[in-house]
């Protein structure tokens, strides 16, 4: 008898346990979720996603770079396919690599006026190798230095 | 030439793997010693093909033999010898290439080991060895057919782009996947023990222990595999942290934690004969999650639920996924009069309880890890939408966990078996107690406001005072009654129960790491400056300036280096010179960062950008304190495992001898006869 009540209670226990464990881990997906979207996708969802985090993916809008030195600040739009396009700022260095035309992976969140405020700048590629399209030249930058060193 | 080889090597093993399977089942439920020494000797056979294929493959490699598809994928003359070697991990079917190499070491291992350990007439070997074959069958299949890396290419390429920019970039990449995989694929291992002891029906406690032994030394590789990865990330990626929640990381992690809750249930099966059931299932949920991790990582299934039929090997890992989880599924049910419990608790305020809370918490770790990696597929399938989960949900469930583990760590050790008594814990936890509270107080005056990391580090005092007490009484007591010195009576001691002592020492390598994690992610301080040649920027209490930036040419790369002086009080601390790397085989370049590793904090300098004619560079600083306490974790953890596991005066095998003469005596003959 003893033994049936107390299998009862450890029940109940881990029933609750269980209970506030699902509830939390839901609470804490929910809070944390980063929805992936194109600039087009943001556009038509307008104000209900002002304030949520957003990873937007595009292409750099050429001709629409501003980098501020004195503050940190880099503006430009990203454009995806359809040619939407959505105004990004993005305080601190880019990455090396960032340049007119690359694809880009902007993270932060949208607000209402308008501007995309991005705290995390990464240029899309690829863990695995692809060749670099016909006429690519990546990364040629450098070698002004080695003309520099030789001279 | 080597292509046909090495290809016509993996068709072989596959083949007598197979054979070999069917053989130890057959031979397992008959009876039949002979087809059960047959199964041996096909295990040996595939091993030394499979070692065969990867000795091929290697000098295909180093031959730059690119008739041979891997090596035109990842080989290119100009790549320096170490890494050609290690390329043949960098991509997709070199990596199952290793994993199958791992697998058949094992599979050779257990052969020699169960000719000598077991007893004619019973089947569990023969149907371990037979589960083991088949997860042969499965990687050995991988790699003859969707990922097989001895495809002919004609015409023959020239040159090849080489491996994988992030492989070549650090050395520790030499180390780290050979870590990872040997624990990885070591998990198989318990998982084939435990099938054959549920087919056979029988599950004694000598054959738990046995079980145990098998998952601790996967357990201890990929420990330092998960580790070495963690180093690799901070040495190379850049960002000054070490773990990011990734799910290639959390794909190594999720069975570590399985791995690990198994290693404290099974001493409670050992101890009192319960728990058995979820003991079990444990371990089929570690090697269920280590072939959910590699699916996940290397089917493409992450980028998006539709890729991973496009990839050659998503379908297979996918049918293999299920075809375990439904047979261990059956087997459990169909076995659960096997598993029925022993004993029961006794008492709340005992050692039972405190790794039944141990478990739950593991559990519960990776069930959130799980769910966090795989909520991303299930609403991209449910619901169409891309989402990721982002790193705070990652450490807001998981930091009470971990500081309730931390806490356990020193708690379970210190609470006996049965039932504790006030008294004995009082006695136990005076001196900790003490400790903590003066540290708690010295850390507050010393300016710490961060509650979690606070508590962090009181608790992993508290957890290391109540191990040290499990250390230092009975040394007392031995030097008291023996008259032995003080480090020879604690060597005796701990000789005298290596698993005991040594597990010991693993939880205090845990609890270092913990405190290295928690104060290098909060007390982490990072600046960014655009600055000119010659400039000198504050940084806390050092000063970074910018000496000089130049180019340099290696045969596999260029590279633009910035040298940077760090200040300290005026005169030079150190002089750090982080890069930029040029790779062939990738578009953007690959920092190397500049570590000044020391003990109590890192200094950490990134090269993010520079100008074309070297005038000026953007520099990124992060100083995080006790970084280097993680590794140092890592070492103290590695040594614990190694000492738990050293052959010796350690009381599992003695007795294990002691009670087995006539089974050893019986055995030989036989063994001889097979042979």
């Amino acid at each position: 008898m003893a033994w049936n009540s107390r299998r009862t209670s450890v029940a109940i226990g881990g029933g609750v346990v269980a209970v506030i464990f699902a509830y939390l881990i839901w609470g804490g997906i929910g809070n944390n979720l980063v929805y992936f979207l194109t600039p087009g996708e943001l556009l038509a969802k307008g104000s209900s996603v002002y304030g949520t985090s957003v990873r937007l993916g595009g292409i750099v809008q050429p001709g629409t770079v501003h980098w501020d030195a004195e503050r940190r600040e880099l503006r430009f739009r990203l454009e995806d396919d359809a040619k939407h396009t959505v105004e990004v700022l993005s305080t601190g260095v880019p990455p090396q690599m960032f340049t007119e035309g690359i694809g880009a992976v902007v993270e932060g969140v949208w607000t209402p006026d308008g501007v995309f405020h991005c705290h995390n700048l990464m240029i899309k590629h690829s863990n695995e190798y692809k060749a670099p399209a016909a006429g690519a030249q990546p990364a040629e930058y450098y070698r002004q230095l080695f003309r520099k060193q030789q001279s | 030439m080597n292509g046909m080889i090495g290809h016509g090597a993996t068709l072989l093993a596959l083949l007598i793997a197979g054979c070999g399977a069917a053989a130890a089942f057959v031979g397992g439920r008959r009876g039949n010693e002979r087809y059960v020494a047959w199964a041996g000797r096909s295990g040996i056979a595939v091993c030394a093909l499979v070692v065969l294929a990867f000795l091929i493959m290697e000098r295909a490699l180093i031959t730059h033999d690119f008739s041979v598809s891997y090596v035109a994928q990842v080989g290119s003359r100009a790549t320096p010898l170490f890494y050609t070697v290690i390329s043949l991990w960098s991509a997709l079917e070199g990596s199952i290439l290793l994993w199958a190499l791992v697998l058949s070491v094992y599979t050779a291992v257990l052969v020699r080991w169960s000719k000598r350990h077991s007893d004619p007439g019973d089947p569990q070997p023969a149907y371990a060895l037979g589960t083991l074959l088949c997860v042969n069958v499965f990687f050995l299949l991988l790699i003859s057919w969707p990922a097989n890396p001895f495809r002919p290419l004609s015409p023959v390429p020239p040159d090849g782009p080489g491996p994988n920019a992030l492989l070549q970039n650090s050395p520790f990449m030499g180390v780290h996947p050979p870590l990872l995989y040997t624990g990885y694929v070591g998990m198989s291992v318990p998982f084939a023990l435990a099938v054959g002891a549920l087919l056979a029906g029988r599950l004694n406690p000598d054959w738990t222990r046995v079980i145990r032994r098998w998952t601790m030394v996967p357990w201890t590789f990929l420990s330092l595999g998960i580790l070495a990865g963690a180093w690799w990330s901070y040495e190379v990626l850049g960002w000054g942290g070490y773990w990011a929640w990734d799910p290639v990381e959390n794909a190594s992690f999720m069975p570590w934690l399985t791995a690990t809750a198994f290693l404290h249930s099974v001493m409670v099966q050992e101890r009192r004969g319960m728990l058995k059931t979820w003991t079990i299932t444990l371990i089929v949920s570690t090697f269920l999650l280590t072939v959910l991790g590699t699916f996940l990582t290397r089917s493409g299934v992450l980028a998006s639920v539709h890729a991973f039929t496009q990839s050659p090997i998503g379908p297979f890992f996918l049918t293999f996924l299920a075809l375990v989880l439904l047979g261990s599924l059956t087997l459990l049910a169909w076995r659960s009069e096997v598993l029925r419990s022993e004993g029961r608790f006794d008492a709340a305020l005992s050692r039972e309880t405190a790794f039944m809370i141990n478990n739950l918490l593991f559990a519960a770790f990776a069930f959130v890890v799980l769910l966090g990696t795989m909520f991303p597929l299930i609403a991209e399938a449910a619901r169409g939408v891309k989402v990721s989960v982002g790193g705070p949900y990652f450490s807001q469930m998981t930091v009470p966990i971990a500081l309730l583990l931390v806490f356990l760590a020193g708690v379970g050790p210190a609470l006996p078996w049965r039932k504790g008594s006030v008294e004995l814990l009082r006695g136990k936890f005076r001196w900790p107690t003490v400790a903590a509270l003066l540290v708690g107080v010295a850390l507050v005056v010393a300016g710490v406001r961060a509650p979690l990391a606070w508590l962090t580090f009181v608790l992993a005092v508290f957890a290391v005072g109540l191990l040290a007490v499990e250390f230092v009484a009975p040394t007392q007591a031995r030097h008291a009654t023996t008259g032995e010195s003080w480090g020879l009576a604690l060597w005796r001691v701990c000789r005298s129960n290596q698993r005991r002592f040594g597990g010991y020492v693993v939880h205090a390598g845990i609890l270092v790491i913990a405190v290295g994690v928690a104060a290098s992610s909060t007390f982490r301080h990072e600046q960014e400056w655009y600055m000119a040649r010659g400039a000198v920027e504050p940084f806390g209490r050092y000063q970074v300036a910018l000496d000089s930036v130049w180019a340099v040419h290696e045969s596999n790369r260029d590279g633009v280096v910035a040298a940077t002086s760090i200040y300290k009080n005026g005169s030079v601390f150190a002089r750090l010179y982080p890069r930029l790397n040029y790779y062939k085989s990738a578009l953007e370049p690959i920092g190397t960062p500049a570590v000044h590793e020391h003990l109590r904090e890192d200094v950490y300098l990134v090269l993010m950008a520079y100008t074309a004619d070297g005038s000026h560079a953007m520099i990124k600083a992060i100083v995080s304190p006790l970084v280097g306490w993680i590794w140092l974790g890592g070492g103290i953890v590695g040594l614990g495992a190694l000492f738990a596991l050293w052959p010796g005066a350690g009381r599992a095998s003695p007795r294990r001898d002691a009670a087995a003469p006539p089974a050893r005596a019986r055995a030989r003959p036989v063994t001889e006869a097979r042979v």
